[in-house]
């Protein structure tokens, strides 16, 4: 072969990941949509948060609500609450959604692919850097919140889903250790996102889908799911983290939950690759794979849907819905023996121990005709306790409204001195009696009791 | 040669994109792909910089052979498809991207800037650059890897007669340093004056590659235009020259002009009918060809004339 260039040919160098990733990266932030979003993300929340906080109105349908005036932990986690189920996944919708997409729209794939002469490369330095804004807005999210939570509300301790106290130092810890399990589904969502990018292309459709994923899954848990199939949803860890906030910890659907969400990430990130290598970037006709879509994505992802839940309904000792009257029974009379140490505490009166207490509940569902099994607005427990030197035994009697996710709100119903009012007088002033009205949370993988 | 292609195919599905290529590009020359739309040149040209492989044949540049999943070897750039720029960055943002990935210094882009006459516009949003600013700016980002193979499509899209020029300069200058410069252009005036050989590509296939002058010399005949000082004398002595044609004004032209005569015939046919004209004592005033020489190629390799304008259909 003749040659009239002096030079040797060199190989082809792949553009380095570093240089991609900041190159990437400056696509992103550079956007004024992105710019807006970072800046709401580390600013709205705590607005938010302290804003509430100060209010006497407290939103208490919201896990923790109960809690904003009283301590700045809480606010993070209603921030968190709300997040969970539409802004996290509308955040990975506008970032990792839009980042392959964005190239499809700009008609630049030929040039990225020219310059940057990897396609695995570019997938990867795209992946990382839409993955470093999502978690920027997460964290930004989790910051901003707990800023504005305890600059309003101040470092108080905070009460658990099971009515004991975490300390300031403990909250902080679990609050972060709860933002950070919702980070695993959120990069599931994102890897979703990537997957829609790359196979939707142009398509609306693509950006959207980490949000429609997420209205589908919000459906799908209002249904009543076996609870090995409700674990296994991509979602579940959005609502597993309030499992950190009991003592001890309900650490096994927080667990389960972060590795089902990860491996959403890996699957679908690993779709979306190979998706993305086997593009041809030369059809100038190409417009994604249209009817193909069903067979490429949907499937894979249902797939891994059953075999996780295969594999949690074989490896965890939980069945039907989680929910029977077992599980709830312990859980009531924990949360309530917790939380009379605290009215106790606030009212002055001696203090008493839970194991003093040596408080018990009893809960039925609906009457005798129905099981005492599954979520139902229809529970109601009367809570008995001993007080330590008398011998009469202390009962209190709460209606229930348990959601299939476990969690449940107890409101009070009589007697009127320990749970019949909103507010306890307090040497500081008024303060939300502990006992009025309280969050809990039941289980879903500890064993289902026999009958 | 610095690109060898030999019989290259490439697929879509059931659409024959290239239908075994052949194509040799010497370093140090300007090689033009033409060919109607949907030809395979944007096709053809991908390959070239590695954005796809082919389904059969080879493909050889700089002396490596390309192969699925291979990038082009360094010192192969250029773009297709427009020279994909980020709108939402300023010119310099761009160029110092792709000086930063491909591993090039910073230094190079006021000078490539400079080359395309973009250096005022460098801290400027592309977003609200015109076609052919986008065009010189996708060129000055090839420029930034001092290419020794550089492939452009329709370089010359957008472009004002001034910034084609500028651009024209700044290929010829690189071809002169060695590099292998293969475009892609509608623009015939452009190829001819810019192209030492062409290939003519229809339905993904080669009809002609080589020289431009051969191509010019594969079309017999020429439509011309001639005006002279007595159109009616040099109409009779038109009509009496062998080997030339008087055709009716009003078959090129929308607005007939009763100054000119239009005849089509060989290059010696016209000669002669220049030599007789003056005999006459006619003057000739304009004598052209009605459709550049390749232009005239083009439509008659590819079969996109019409009945008016191909030279080698009889009327």
């Amino acid at each position: 072969m003749t040659s009239a260039v002096a030079q040797e040919p060199r190989a082809a160098r792949p553009a380095p990941v570093l240089r991609g990733y900041r190159f990437e990266l400056l696509k992103l932030v550079v956007q004024w949509r992105v710019r807006l979003l970072l800046l709401a993300c580390w600013l709205g929340p705590g607005v938010f948060v302290a804003a509430i906080s100060r209010q006497s109105s407290l939103p208490t349908d919201t896990l923790f609500g109960r809690w904003m005036g009283q301590t700045g932990w809480a606010g993070s986690l209603v921030v968190l609450s709300f997040c969970s189920a539409w802004v996290l996944p509308l955040l990975t919708s506008l970032i990792a959604g839009e980042v392959f997409a964005a190239e499809d729209r700009v008609g630049t794939w030929r040039h990225l692919l020219t310059v940057a002469r990897s396609p695995r490369r570019v997938f990867g330095t795209k992946a990382l850097a839409a993955l470093t804004v999502v978690v920027l807005l997460a964290a930004g999210l989790a910051a901003s919140s707990v800023v504005g939570g305890v600059a309003a509300a101040g470092d108080h301790p905070l009460v658990g889903l099971d009515g004991h106290l975490l300390g300031p130092g403990q909250a902080a810890g679990t609050v972060l250790l709860a933002w950070a399990a919702a980070l695993a589904p959120t990069l599931a969502f994102a890897a979703v996102g990537l997957l829609g990018s790359v196979t939707l292309g142009r398509s609306p459709m693509g950006l959207l889908l980490p949000a429609l994923l997420a209205l589908l899954l919000q459906v799908v848990q209002l249904l009543p799911l076996p609870v090995a199939v409700r674990v296994a949803l991509p979602s579940y860890a959005l609502l597993a983290w309030r499992g950190l906030f009991t003592d001890p910890a309900q650490g096994g659907p927080v667990v389960v939950g972060v590795v089902v969400s990860l491996a959403w990430a890996v699957t679908a990130t690993a779709l979306a690759y190979r998706l993305f290598l086997r593009r041809d970037f030369t059809d100038l006709a190409y417009d994604g794979p249209g009817g193909r879509v069903l067979a490429r994505i949907v499937l894979p992802l249902a797939a891994l849907l059953a075999v996780t839940a295969g594999v949690v309904a074989a490896a965890m000792p939980a069945s039907g819905s989680g929910i029977d009257r077992s599980k709830l029974q312990t859980s009531m009379a924990t949360a309530y023996a917790h939380l009379y140490r605290l009215q106790s505490r606030e009212l002055r009166r001696p203090d008493v121990t839970e194991t003093e207490l040596r408080t018990t509940a009893t809960c039925d569902k609906g009457g005798s005709r129905v099981d005492d099994v599954g979520p139902g607005n229809d529970w109601r427990c009367v809570v008995s306790w001993h007080i330590p030197g008398a011998t009469a035994v202390g009962s209190a009697i709460y209606q229930l409204d348990l959601t299939a996710d476990g969690r449940y709100v107890a409101d009070g119903d009589g007697p009127q001195e320990v749970n019949g009012f909103f507010l306890v007088h307090t040497r500081t002033g008024d303060a939300p009696n502990p006992l009025w009205q309280f969050d809990g949370s039941v289980d879903l993988l500890s064993a289902t009791s026999k009958g | 040669m610095t690109v060898r292609a030999r019989g290259v195919s490439k697929f879509f599905g059931d659409v024959v994109a290239l239908d075994e290529v052949d194509l040799d590009v010497a370093a140090g020359h300007v090689h033009g792909l033409v060919g109607p739309n949907g030809a395979g040149k944007t096709t053809l040209l991908g390959l070239l910089l590695g954005l796809s492989a082919a389904d059969a044949g080879s493909l050889e540049i700089l002396g490596t052979t390309l192969r699925r999943g291979s990038a082009a070897p360094d010192g192969v750039t250029g773009f297709v498809d427009g020279p994909g720029l980020y709108p939402w960055l300023t010119a310099r943002q761009n160029l110092d991207a792709v000086a930063s990935l491909r591993g090039d210094g910073r230094s190079g882009i006021p000078d490539a800037l400079e080359q395309v006459g973009l250096g005022e516009v460098a801290d400027d949003r592309v977003r609200g650059f015109s076609l052919g600013m986008r065009q010189r700016l996708g060129l000055a980002a090839a420029l930034l890897v001092r290419p020794r193979v550089l492939v452009l499509d329709e370089p010359a899209n957008g472009l004002d007669p001034a910034g084609a020029r500028q651009v024209n300069r700044v290929l010829t200058g690189l071809a002169a340093t060695g590099t292998s410069v293969i475009l892609s252009s509608h623009r015939m005036d452009d190829l001819a004056a810019l192209c030492t050989e062409v290939t003519l590509l229809t339905a993904g296939r080669v009809v002609f590659s080589g020289p431009v002058g051969k191509l010019a010399a594969e079309i017999g005949e020429l439509d011309h235009r001639l005006r002279t000082s007595d159109p009616a004398t040099a109409q009779r002595v038109a009509s009496l020259t062998p080997g030339l044609r008087v055709l009716p004004g009003d078959e090129l032209f929308r607005r007939p002009d009763d100054d000119v005569l239009c005849v089509r015939g060989s290059v010696p046919a016209v000669d002669d009918l220049v030599e007789r004209l003056v005999g006459a004592g006619v003057a000739v005033r304009e004598l052209a060809p009605v459709v550049a020489p390749l232009e005239a190629a083009f439509l008659a390799l590819t079969g996109a004339a019409d009945g008016s304008l191909g030279a080698d259909e009889p009327r």
